[in-house]
Formats: C-alpha cells, sequence, structure tokens
C-alpha cells in the first residue's frame, strides 16, 4: 500500500455531531409526541418536529462548511479520500438494504399472503372460513376491500417519461464528470445543471403522479396492500431523488464557485454515485410496481 | 474554533472538562464513553432482569403487574441487546482496531463522535413512554417483546417513540460500522495485509459487513409498523393482503444475523486471548477467517427458524432447517481450533484466559442448544419456552459477553498503565460463572417440562427450578459489582504495567506504551 | 493459585453439590425432561431430542476432554514447553466433514417427523380453535362453539395482593371453565386462528404447537393414545394476561365423546334461543347476568379492571363518556370493537343477550348510572 500514513488528518473535536444528535432527537422526539395514540386521530402540535429539522440543517451548513473548507484547503490527501469514498458507497449499500426491505415486503405479499388469503398453498382453510368470497388477484387491497375500489397508474404513461428523464440525468451526470476531469468547467457547470432540472422535473412529474392517483384513481397510501407498497417504495425513492437532486445542487454551486480539481472532486462524485443509485432503485420500481403488475 | 489547522499542530490542545467528551474525535474517548455507556445500560438491564427473577421466584404475583412484568422483560431483552452488548463491541473496536492495525485514529473520527452521541437520545426515546401518564408503576413502555411482534406491538399507545428509538439505533450502528470497514480496508499499516490482520480485526471486518447490511432492514421494518399504525397501510394486515407473519420475515432478517453480530467480535476477542496465554500461535488462522465468513454468509439465509410454528410451508420448513443446522460446521471449526490451539501449549491462566476458556466451554454447550432448536420438528416443543432462555443466555452471555469481559481484562493494563487486581479478577469470574450456571441451568428443564417464556406467572410444578434461577441472578447481579470496582481500582492505579503487558502476546498494540498514547501511531509501523 | 482462590473454588463446588444433591433426591418433584409423550409424533420428537442430545454430548466429550486434558497437563506451572504447529490441513477438513456427516444423519430422521407433522389430510374431526385475549374459542362447528378461559378461582387468585395462597390450588393456572374434549385414538385436526393478537395453541404432551395468526388459518393435528387430561398454555406473548391463557384438553372415549357432544349441542340450542327470543328482560336480570359476564366469559374486567377501574394503559369504565353516555357509542364500541386497539370486537364471541347484559352492566354498575339496553337493541346494532 502506497498510503501517505503520518499525513492522516485528524479532525480537531467538533461540536456538530452532537448538534446533529439533537436535531434528530427534536425531530423524531417531535414527531412521536405528535402522533396520536390512534389512525384516525389528526397530528398534533408539530413545533418540536420543525425546530428539530432547523437544528439539522444548521447542522448540515456547519458541518458540510467546515469539511468544504478543509477539502479547499488542501488538508486531505488521498488516503482520506479513500475513506470518504469508502464511506459513501457502504453508506448506498446500506440504502440499497433499506430499500430491499420493502421489495421484499412487496415480493412477499404478490407471491405468498395475496394469493394465501386466496387460497393458495396450504391455506385452503383460511380462505373457507375467513374470506370465502374472496379471490386472489394483483394489485390488490386484500379481503376487507381496504380504501375501496382503485385504479393503477399505467406504465406506459408519466412512469415510463420518468424513467427517460432519470436515465438521461444519469448520461449528463457522467458527461459533467468527463468535463470535470479534462478541466472542462463549461462542461461540467452544463452538465449539472441539466442533471438538477431533470431531477427536479422528475420529482415534479411524480407529484403530479400523486395527485392524479388520490384524486382520480382512487389509489391511496391506504388501499391495502398495493397502496402500501406502491406508496411507500416510490414515495421513499421520490425522497432519495430529492436528497439527491439537492446534493447535486450543492456540487453545482461549489463548481460555479471554481471548487474541485481534476484529481480531487469527492464530492462531486458521492452525488454522482448517489444519484446511480437512485436511478437503478428506479429501474427496479418501474419494472416491479408499475409494469409487472 | 479553528478546524482548518495543519494536522501537526493540534496534538497538545484538546479541551478539558465535560467538552472533551462531548466533542472529541478521539478514537480511545470515544471507546471510553461506548464502554461506559454499555456498562451502565448492563446495569439497568441486569436491574430489570433481576425485578423479572424476583417476580419468577414464586408462582402468584407478588411484586409488579404482569403488564410491568412484560415490559421488564421487553426492555431487559432490547437494552442487552442494543444498549449493553452492541456498544461494547464498538468501544472495544473503537480502542483497539487503529491500535492493532497501527493507524493513528479512526478513518472518519467527527462520524465516530456521531454514531457516539446519538445513542443516549436514542435509549431516552425507548424509555421515554415508562414515565409518561404519570404512575410509573401502570407501566406505559413497551411491553411486547424484545422481538415486538406485530400486531401486539400495533396496540403499543406510545409505538411512535419505540420506532424512533431504533431508527436512531440503526442510525448509529450503521454509522459506527462504515467507519470500521473504512479503519480497517484503509488505515492498515503498510505490510499488514489482510491475512496479517489480528483476528479481533477480521471480525469485526465481518460483523460490520452484517450491521450494515441488516439495520436497514430493521429500520424497514419499524417503518412499516409506523405507517401500519399511523397511516393506514396494511403491510401487516390481513383484510388489507398483508400478513403479520412478513413482519416476523423482516425482522428475523435482520434479528439473526444480529445475534451473530453480538458473537463474532467476542470470537475475535478469544482468538486474540488464548495464543497469549498459550504462548502459541493461533492455530488455524485462515480456516477462521473462512469459518467466520461462513457464518456470516449463513446467517443471511437462516433467519426462519425462529418462526418454525408460524405455519409456513413444509418446503420452506424444511430449508430452514437444513440451512441452520448447518451453522454447526464452521463454528465447530472455530471451538476445535481454540481447543488445538491450547493442546501442547505453556498455558497460564490470568484472568483474561479464564473469561476465554470458560466462553469456549460454555458457549459450546450454547451452541449445542442452539443445534437442538435447529431441529424443526423438535423445535415445534422447544419453541417459545425457557428452553429457548436457556439457549440465548448460554450463548449472549458465556459467548457475547464473558468476550467482552475478557477483552476488557486483557486491554485494560494498555488502556490505563496500570495492572487490574488478579485476585479480583478471579473472584468475579469464578462467582460469575458459578452463578450463571446457577441461574440458566435449571432453565433447560423448566423449558423441557412446558414452561413458557415471558410469563410473569407459572404453574407450580416449575417453583423448585425457578427459585434456583433467581437465587443464581442475584449472586450473578451483585458479583458485577465486584467488576466495577476492579475497574475503577485499576483506573486509579496499580501495578504499572508493561509495554508488552503480556508475556506471549504478539501484535502492534503491544509495542505502544502502556497507557497507550492519544494519537495510537503517528508513524505507521512496518509490518513484516 | 493461591490458597484464597483454592477456598472460593470449594465453595462454589460445595454450591454445586448441593443443587445437584437437590435435584437427585427429589427427582420426582423436578422434570428434568420433555412430559410424558402420548402422541406418535410427540415420541418421535422425543426420540428426535434425545438423539440430537447424545450427539452433542459425544461431541463435547471428545472436545471438553481434549481441552482439560491440556488444561491440567500443558500449562507453564508444570514446566509445559510451546511448540509451535498452527496448521494442519488434515485435521481441519476431517473436523469439516465429519459434523457434516453426523448433521445429515439427525436430518434424515428429522425430515420424516417433521413431514409427518404437517400432514393433516384424513383427519376424523376438525375443531377450530380462535386465540383472543386472553382466552380461545373452540369451534366444532353444528352450532357447538363456547370459550375456554382460566378458571375464576384460579384467576381471583392470581391478582396481586389477592392474600390467597397460590401453592394450595391444585393445577394453579392450568384449569379453565370449559374444556376442550375430543375422542382418543381418533385424528383431530385443529384450525387455528386468532381474532387479535398472536397465539401460539401448545400441548406438550401431544408434541403440538401451532401459532394463532389473525387473519390466516393454520392447521395442525394429533391422535392421542391415552385418555386423560392434558394441560398446555399459550406459548405465544399475547400481552398483558399472556401466562394466563391455559389450555386444557379432556380426551375421552369415543362414546363418552358423543354423549359429550349431544349434550353441548342441546345447550348450545337453549341459549341460542333464549338470546334471540324478543324477550324483554329487567334491568336486575341484565346486571346479574352482565356481571357474570363482566368478571368472566367476557373477560372485560382483564383490562378495565374488576371495578371499572382501569388498568394500565387500558381506560376506565366509571364514568366514562361513553358508559355514561347514549347507548348506541357504547355498543357500537363492544360489538364492533375499536380498531388498531385492544378493544375487540365481541360480536362474535357474545351473543345479542349476553351483550345486552354486559353493556347494561357496565352502564350501571360502580355508580354509573345510564340506560339499559336489551337483546334487541344489540341485534339492530349489529
Ligand atoms: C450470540 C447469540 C447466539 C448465537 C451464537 C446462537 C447460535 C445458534 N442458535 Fe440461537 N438464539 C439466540 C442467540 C444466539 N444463537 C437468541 C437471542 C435467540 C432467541 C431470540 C428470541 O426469540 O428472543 C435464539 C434462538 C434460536 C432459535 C429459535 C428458537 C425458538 O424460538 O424456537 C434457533 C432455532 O434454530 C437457534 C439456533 C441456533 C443455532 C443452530 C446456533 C448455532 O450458531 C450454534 C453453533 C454452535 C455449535 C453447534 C457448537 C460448536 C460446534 C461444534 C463443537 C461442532 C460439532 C457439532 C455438531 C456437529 C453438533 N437459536
Ligand atoms: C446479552 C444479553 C443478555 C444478558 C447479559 C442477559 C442477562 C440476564 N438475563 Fe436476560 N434476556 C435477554 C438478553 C440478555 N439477558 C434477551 C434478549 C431476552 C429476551 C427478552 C424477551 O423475551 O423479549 C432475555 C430474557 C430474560 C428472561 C426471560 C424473561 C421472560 O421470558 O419473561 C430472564 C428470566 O430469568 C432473564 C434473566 C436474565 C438474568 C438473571 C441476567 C443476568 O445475567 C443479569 C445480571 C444482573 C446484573 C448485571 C444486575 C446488576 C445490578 C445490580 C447488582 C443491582 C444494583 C442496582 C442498581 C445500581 C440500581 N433474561
Ligand atoms: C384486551 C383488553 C380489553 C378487553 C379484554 C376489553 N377491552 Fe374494552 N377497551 C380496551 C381498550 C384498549 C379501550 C380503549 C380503546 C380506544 O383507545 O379507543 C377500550 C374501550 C372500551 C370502552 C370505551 C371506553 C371509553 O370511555 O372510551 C368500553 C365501553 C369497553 N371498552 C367495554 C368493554 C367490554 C364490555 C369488554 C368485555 C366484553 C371489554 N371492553 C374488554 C381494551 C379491552
Ligand atoms: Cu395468548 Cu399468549
Ligand atoms: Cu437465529
Amino acid at each position: 500500500m502506497s498510503s501517505t500514513h503520518g499525513e492522516y488528518y485528524v479532525p480537531q473535536p467538533s461540536h456538530w455531531p452532537l448538534v446533529g444528535s439533537l436535531g434528530l432527537f427534536l425531530v423524531t422526539g417531535g414527531l412521536a409526541l405528535a402522533l396520536p395514540g390512534n389512525a384516525s386521530d389528526p397530528m398534533g402540535n408539530l413545533g418540536i418536529m420543525y425546530t428539530g429539522f432547523a437544528v439539522i440543517i444548521l447542522m448540515l451548513f456547519g458541518w458540510f462548511g467546515t469539511v468544504i473548507r478543509e477539502s479547499e484547503g488542501g488538508l486531505y490527501n488521498d488516503q482520506v479520500d479513500r475513506s470518504f469514498r469508502m464511506g459513501m458507497s457502504w453508506f448506498i449499500f446500506s440504502e440499497v438494504m433499506f430499500f430491499a426491505a420493502f421489495f421484499g415486503a412487496l415480493y412477499y405479499i404478490r407471491t405468498f399472503s395475496e394469493p394465501w388469503l386466496g387460497g393458495a398453498g396450504n391455506n385452503l382453510q383460511t380462505h373457507a372460513w375467513l374470506y370465502p368470497e374472496y379471490t386472489s388477484t394483483w394489485p390488490a387491497n386484500g379481503p376487507g376491500n381496504v380504501g375501496g375500489n382503485f385504479r393503477t397508474m399505467e406504465a406506459w404513461g408519466i412512469p415510463a417519461i420518468n424513467t427517460l428523464i432519470l436515465l438521461s440525468s444519469g448520461v449528463t451526470v457522467t458527461w459533467a464528470h468527463w468535463g470535470l476531469k479534462k478541466a472542462n468547467r463549461n462542461q461540467l457547470i452544463l452538465g449539472l445543471l441539466g442533471t438538477v432540472v431533470l431531477g427536479f422535473t422528475f420529482v415534479g412529474l411524480q407529484a403530479y403522479e400523486y395527485i392524479e392517483a388520490y384524486h382520480i384513481y382512487n389509489l391511496k397510501l391506504t388501499s391495502g396492500a398495493y397502496g402500501s407498497t406502491f406508496f411507500m417504495l416510490t414515495g421513499f425513492h421520490g425522497l432519495h431523488v430529492t436528497i439527491g437532486a439537492i446534493m447535486l445542487t450543492v456540487v453545482l454551486l461549489r463548481s460555479m464557485k471554481g471548487h474541485f480539481t481534476e484529481e480531487h472532486h469527492f464530492a462531486f462524485e458521492a452525488a454522482a454515485w448517489y444519484w446511480h443509485f437512485v436511478d437503478v432503485v428506479w429501474l427496479g420500481l418501474f419494472i416491479f410496481v408499475y409494469w409487472l403488475v | 474554533m479553528s478546524e482548518t489547522m495543519t494536522h501537526d499542530a493540534h496534538h497538545e490542545e484538546h479541551p478539558g472538562g465535560i467538552k472533551r467528551w462531548l466533542f472529541t474525535t478521539n478514537h480511545k474517548d470515544i471507546g471510553t464513553l461506548y464502554l461506559w455507556f454499555s456498562f451502565i445500560m448492563f446495569f439497568v438491564a441486569g436491574f430489570m432482569a433481576l425485578v423479572i427473577r424476583a417476580e419468577l421466584f414464586q408462582p402468584g404475583i407478588q411484586i409488579v403487574d404482569p403488564n410491568f412484568f412484560n415490559m421488564m422483560t421487553t426492555l431487559h431483552g432490547l437494552i442487552m441487546v442494543f444498549g449493553a452488548i452492541m456498544p461494547a463491541f464498538v468501544g472495544l473496536a473503537n480502542w483497539q482496531i487503529p491500535m492493532m492495525i497501527g493507524a493513528p485514529d479512526m478513518a472518519l473520527p467527527r462520524m465516530n463522535n456521531w454514531s457516539f452521541w446519538i445513542l443516549p437520545f436514542a435509549a431516552t426515546l425507548l424509555v421515554a413512554p415508562m414515565f409518561m401518564g404519570g404512575n410509573f408503576m401502570a407501566g406505559q413502555g413497551p411491553a411486547f417483546g424484545w422481538t415486538f411482534y406485530e400486531p401486539l406491538s400495533g396496540q403499543y399507545g406510545h409505538l411512535a417513540f419505540f420506532v424512533f428509538a431504533v431508527h436512531l439505533l440503526g442510525f448509529s450502528s450503521i454509522m459506527g460500522s462504515i467507519n470500521i470497514i473504512a479503519t480497517i480496508l484503509n488505515m492498515r499499516a503498510p505490510g499488514m495485509t489482510l491475512m496479517k490482520m489480528p483476528l479481533f480485526v477480521w471480525t469485526w471486518l465481518i460483523t460490520a459487513f452484517l450491521l450494515i447490511a441488516v439495520m436497514p432492514v430493521l429500520a424497514g421494518a419499524v417503518t412499516m409498523m409506523l405507517t401500519d399504525k399511523y397511516f393506514g397501510t396494511t403491510f401487516f394486515i390481513a383484510a388489507g393482503g398483508g400478513d403479520p407473519v412478513l413482519f416476523q420475515h423482516v425482522f428475523w432478517f435482520f434479528g439473526h444475523p444480529e445475534v451473530y453480530i453480538m458473537v463474532l467480535p467476542a470470537f475475535g476477542v478469544i482468538s486474540q486471548i488464548i495464543p497469549t496465554f498459550a504462548r502459541k500461535p493461533l492455530f488455524g488462522y485462515a480456516s477462521m477467517v473462512y469459518a467466520t465468513a461462513s457464518i456470516a454468509f449463513l446467517s443471511f439465509i437462516v433467519w426462519a427458524h425462529h418462526m418454525f410454528t408460524v405455519g409456513m410451508p413444509v418446503a420452506g420448513e424444511l430449508y430452514f432447517m437444513y440451512a441452520t443446522v448447518m451453522i454447526a460446521v464452521p463454528t465447530g471449526v472455530k471451538v476445535f481450533n481454540w481447543a488445538t490451539t491450547m493442546w501442547r501449549g505453556s498455558m497460564t491462566f490470568e484472568t483474561p484466559m479464564l473469561w476465554a476458556i470458560g466462553s469456549v466451554f460454555m458457549f459450546t454447550f450454547g451452541g449445542f442448544t442452539g443445534l437442538m432448536l435447529g431441529v424443526a420438528p423438535a423445535d415445534f416443543q422447544y419453541h417459545d419456552s425457557y428452553f429457548v432462555v436457556a439457549h440465548f443466555h448460554y450463548t449472549l452471555i458465556t459467548g457475547a459477553w464473558y468476550g467482552i469481559i475478557g477483552g476488557v481484562m486483557y486491554w485494560l493494563p494498555k488502556w490505563t498503565g496500570n495492572m487490574y487486581s488478579e485476585k479480583l479478577g478471579k473472584t468475579h469470574f469464578w462467582l460469575t460463572a458459578i452463578a450463571m450456571n446457577l441461574t440458566f441451568f435449571p432453565m433447560h428443564f423448566t423449558g423441557l417440562a412446558g414452561m413458557p417464556r415471558r410469563t410473569a406467572d407459572y404453574p407450580l410444578q416449575f417453583t423448585q427450578f425457578n427459585q434456583l434461577s433467581s437465587v443464581g441472578a442475584y449472586i450473578f447481579g451483585f458479583s458485577q459489582l465486584i467488576l466495577l470496582y476492579l475497574i475503577i481500582k485499576c483506573i486509579k492505579g496499580g501495578k504499572k504495567a508493561t509495554n508488552e503487558v503480556w508475556e506471549g502476546a504478539e501484535g502492534l498494540e503491544w509495542t505502544l506504551p502502556s497507557p497507550a498514547p492519544y494519537h495510537s501511531f503517528n508513524t505507521a509501523p512496518e509490518v513484516k | 493459585m493461591s490458597l484464597k482462590h483454592n477456598n472460593i473454588m470449594t465453595k462454589g463446588l460445595v454450591l454445586l453439590g448441593l443443587w445437584l444433591g437437590g435435584i437427585g433426591s427429589s427427582q420426582a418433584e423436578y422434570k428434568l425432561n420433555f412430559q410424558e409423550p402420548v402422541t406418535a409424533v410427540a415420541r418421535e420428537i422425543y426420540d428426535l431430542h434425545m438423539l440430537v442430545i447424545w450427539i452433542c454430548l459425544g461431541i463435547a466429550a471428545v472436545v471438553f476432554t481434549m481441552m482439560i486434558y491440556s488444561i491440567i497437563n500443558h500449562r507453564k506451572s508444570k514446566g509445559a514447553v510451546a511448540s509451535d504447529f498452527h496448521e494442519s490441513a488434515k485435521v481441519e477438513v476431517a473436523w469439516t466433514i465429519i459434523p457434516f456427516i453426523i448433521l445429515i444423519a439427525v436430518a434424515i430422521p428429522a425430515t420424516s417427523t417433521l413431514i409427518d407433522i404437517e400432514d393433516t389430510s384424513d383427519s376424523d374431526l376438525t375443531v377450530k380453535v380462535t386465540g383472543m385475549q386472553w382466552k380461545w374459542k373452540y369451534d366444532y362447528g353444528d352450532g357447538v362453539s363456547y370459550i375456554s378461559s382460566l378458571n375464576a378461582e384460579h384467576n381471583r387468585a392470581r391478582q396481586r395482593n389477592s392474600g390467597i395462597d397460590v401453592t394450595q390450588i391444585k393445577n394453579y393456572l392450568l384449569e379453565v371453565d370449559n374444556e376442550l374434549v375430543i375422542p382418543v385414538n381418533k385424528k383431530v385436526r385443529f384450525l387455528v386462528t386468532s381474532d387479535d393478537v398472536i397465539h401460539s395453541f401448545w400441548m406438550p404432551a401431544f408434541g403440538v404447537k401451532k401459532d394463532a395468526i389473525p387473519g390466516y388459518v393454520n392447521e395442525t393435528w394429533t391422535r392421542v393414545e391415552k385418555t386423560g387430561i392434558y394441560r398446555g398454555q399459550c406459548a405465544e406473548l399475547c400481552g398483558k394476561d399472556h401466562a394466563f391463557m391455559p389450555i386444557v384438553i379432556r380426551v375421552v372415549s369415543d362414546a363418552d365423546y358423543k354423549i359429550w357432544f349431544v349434550r353441548k349441542k342441546a345447550e348450545a340450542e337453549i341459549a341460542a334461543a333464549e338470546a334471540s327470543a324478543d324477550k324483554v328482560w329487567s334491568k336486575a336480570e341484565l346486571m346479574a347476568k352482565g356481571e357474570d359476564i363482566y368478571k368472566g366469559k367476557g373477560g372485560c374486567f382483564g383490562c378495565h379492571g374488576i371495578k371499572g377501574e382501569g388498568i394500565a394503559t387500558f381506560p376506565k369504565l366509571v364514568g366514562s363518556a361513553v358508559t355514561t353516555g347514549p347507548a348506541a357509542e357504547h355498543m357500537k364500541t363492544v360489538v364492533k370493537g375499536r380498531p388498531g386497539t385492544a378493544m375487540a370486537a365481541y360480536a362474535n364471541q357474545l351473543n345479542d343477550l349476553e351483550l345486552a347484559a354486559v353493556i347494561t352492566y357496565e352502564r350501571n354498575a360502580w355508580g354509573n348510572n345510564a340506560s339499559i339496553v336489551q337483546p334487541a337493541d344489540i341485534k339492530a346494532s349489529r
């Protein structure tokens, strides 16, 4: 290993982590206090939660601000850079596993529980005793017809357009990266700008689609198993797209300020990896949630 | 505070007092925080166990109402697992990994601080409901078992607190693990190839991988619980097409690897200790590494052995039975390797060695009962009985916890610069070992005879064995005060420790002075 | 080893000796193994269990002997010099393969037992078993269906500060008001499900354990070889009173079973007729019946307290808005339950008369003073 060991940058004590913990505590504790004892009540007072979000945003500015200053100050050698890369890749792996839990739930419900309720496998008695009238199909909201009848989104409408948008944003971000590597600032900035615009367009279309689902298709989060899996999967994905787009926006602003060098641009790469990850999750969604219904 | 100082200047100055601990980015400080946090949590959860054992001393309800009892069981399990065992191992990792691989610190020091300082907040969220609603004895805390099966947990009024506590714990574990992996893969001294790493480092590398793979799944599980209860989804509700058993699948996909997360680092510690005191290299280093990796791999594909009675299709039950018993093979390899390391060595029996040998004996025993549980038809009898409670206390206490205490004794002189008192150490070991068996051995019998777990009261025929267990538990509990005293005494002073501390010790950490300097290795040592 | 330390060891050994001695001398009282199996499946399980135990003890003997031998002989104080071998492909392969073969030897009988356990076909009789917080419902079809909960005397005794010495109660916690009755030597199939949370139907002597999953029906079966009374308990944590939902099965001869069934059916018909008749009941009658149900079959007191005072997180009924307000909301709460909470729907557990009685009771006991409810009102509200 050709590491430059003695130079490894060990930062000074910092108060930002503690601020971050406090922020998380306020967000979660505040939301928990506001959530009532049962599903029918409205949400209570969310003041504590919003305070928590403010604290977290403060922390993000403070912490990342420090990191950016250190980075631009040349304190990070290649080895530190490698630590960051490893950190980011394993973080993305953890995100993959988070989505895996929900894909797993979707798989289980489609392959096992839904058919079982309809009497498949060794569940003849389940069907005969509890749901004699029920025939299992997919998409489904269970024998209780939870949430009432609904229709599903057509895969080849907005979802297909969104697929195109995300795929091309993957191209633009790679193009921006090439620009960065050959010191072509314009290409970098243009590529990033394109990616960010595509990203937010995706989010906008997704929001439009949700509104349609709720108002026209009667497809809601509360529409039984289909509604649950559909909105939780696409919802968490949408959240990740939003986060990714914000990350790319920050990278864009930094690029415009002249940050990053041809060799050293971990922040750019981290955001780009994250973006690709979000992209791949979408392909899974498109196939298993929209297409193969 | 200028955080952009050059790296050479900042060695001398770091804030004192409470700020040192709140803002620290130093792996040793953070390790210390983790270890003390874990020790406190061990006492808290242990105290809850003592409440359990007091109630179970006699049939009938004497001390706490059943709901409160269930809350004790639940919080005892949760706090032991997430508050005591896991943080203790992260504490050991923080202290030791940089020293063992020749690094100045952890790879991502600020994040390291964050991983720790989330924990107290998470613990607060977990226990806060206990104090809500005024009446403490009414038991408003979680009372649905540490496995929080739906739909019972869905009936719990303060579910959101529980869910968010688990989210934060997961967040902390994931960040801690990322840090450990980055440290191990990126910060090794030149010449230290992967296959030269000490086994403690290896086992932690694999454990960290397990953690990153399964903690997010747990987060997913509790998120679904949350939306089921508050936002009208139906993941676990049959009427909407879901299934309560789905919860168990998701939970145990996390839960089973979790038990190996709690034992693999202990295997690592044992693999450090035994060669030292046998004055003989570890037998089968390579096969140890492969066995650890195989255990980790197998741990992903056996989860439903906790669910043999839920009504899975037979093919599923058969598959999970076969996969489960397979784990005996790599675990056996480890046991045989340890035994062979001792064979024809030149052994001495200082306290760390006692813990290590005790662990090999008793853990193997717990492993055997695990194998019995893995045999699906027989598990129909054992499941949810005290036999299972006996099994997992043998694996967790004599596997995981013995490993932790062994490790603490082994490295304490390196951390404090002082030798601990051997006399106290040995007394503590023997008292604990005897009390442990007195507490948990009878549970095999009550379980086989048909006593269900998580019950506040029991039929009369189980009385005698429960009394033995309770007596044992109190001896066990109060013996731990010796440990507390021993550690404080060792921090305060004692015979000065040499650099090497133990005659047969090998590894980079023993080349550093005792106590180890604040930044472990400023210039990387060369490993041949 | 110092003298002091030896001393502690001796003490420990003495303690251990006392404990083992204690077990040895009163073998009869202590149960060291499974309950005596009374079905072929339970016997097969028992044999498997013993097989694995012996295998483990065998392996333990080898490994522990080796370790103890080296602990005794290869210690530095005895002048042992460490050798430095640390690898041997041969042994390492051997101790990977041999355990593997042993495991296959265990897996073969285990597979056949498991397949046997899960084969519920060709049964002579089917009983539907429904777990609920915290009682069981047994459903034979043909109108015979009843609830089985912990015997009332045991229930009083098990309350904290009840002042009753539970050790004087025979079969403490293992006695119910209505036993499950099945014929001997017949293949009985159980369809197991739940109304609220997960429970587990466990009869140790039969080798039967099956989880009761709400919304799904699981199957299991038994063929008991000996008449008698068998006792077990719910085996899955199901909330506050998980420890107090025993299962008692009386196994009788085929002839006795038929007699029992005919009688049970007649009783059920009378009760159903009484409940559905549009008779108007007096307040006193309803109150008396209601109290029985509140403290017995309905199990309401388990959550709402014997005096309606509420327990832990469960609401009190004394002076509550529902029990003193309009009857409609009260009926809705009890008949339909409160989804998402522990308050279950009692529509299928209690008949119209029983519901009317218990609601009337709640509305007029403990100082509450509100309207009475008749079976006809319940019928209308269903
Ligand atoms: C550190 C924790 C730990 C460890 C290491 C283990 C190890 C094992 N466990 Fe255990 N287990 C738990 C913690 C642990 N367990 C907990 C906490 C629960 C309960 C959770 C709850 O419900 O609350 C549980 C429950 C549990 C169950 C579910 C029981 C039930 O609820 O019905 C099962 C079933 O298969 C099981 C099996 C095993 C097996 C096969 C191993 C194997 O890894 C053991 C392997 C080791 C050996 C076998 C010994 C050494 C080997 C040799 C000397 C080689 C030769 C041996 C042979 C060929 C036999 N465990
Ligand atoms: C690593 C984890 C770990 C550890 C170390 C322990 C340690 C102990 N456990 Fe625990 N246990 C679990 C993990 C663990 N347990 C889990 C996961 C469960 C399952 C939970 C569930 O079913 O959901 C469980 C369940 C469980 C039960 C079953 C409860 C039930 O089913 O109802 C029992 C019963 O006896 C028990 C007992 C004990 C005892 C006596 C100890 C002793 O070793 C404890 C030793 C005691 C002390 C260390 C106390 C020290 C305190 C003092 C000396 C008092 C001083 C007081 C103050 C300062 C306030 N445990
Ligand atoms: C498993 C525990 C449990 C049992 C048994 C139980 N209840 Fe309840 N009950 C509850 C809970 C929890 C609530 C509160 C529901 C809510 O939050 O809306 C409740 C609410 C009620 C209420 C409304 C009280 C109010 O003021 O809101 C009435 C009336 C009631 N139950 C009657 C009964 C009757 C009658 C029985 C027996 C036939 C019974 N309960 C058995 C748990 C139980
Ligand atoms: Cu029902 Cu436990
Ligand atoms: Cu397991």
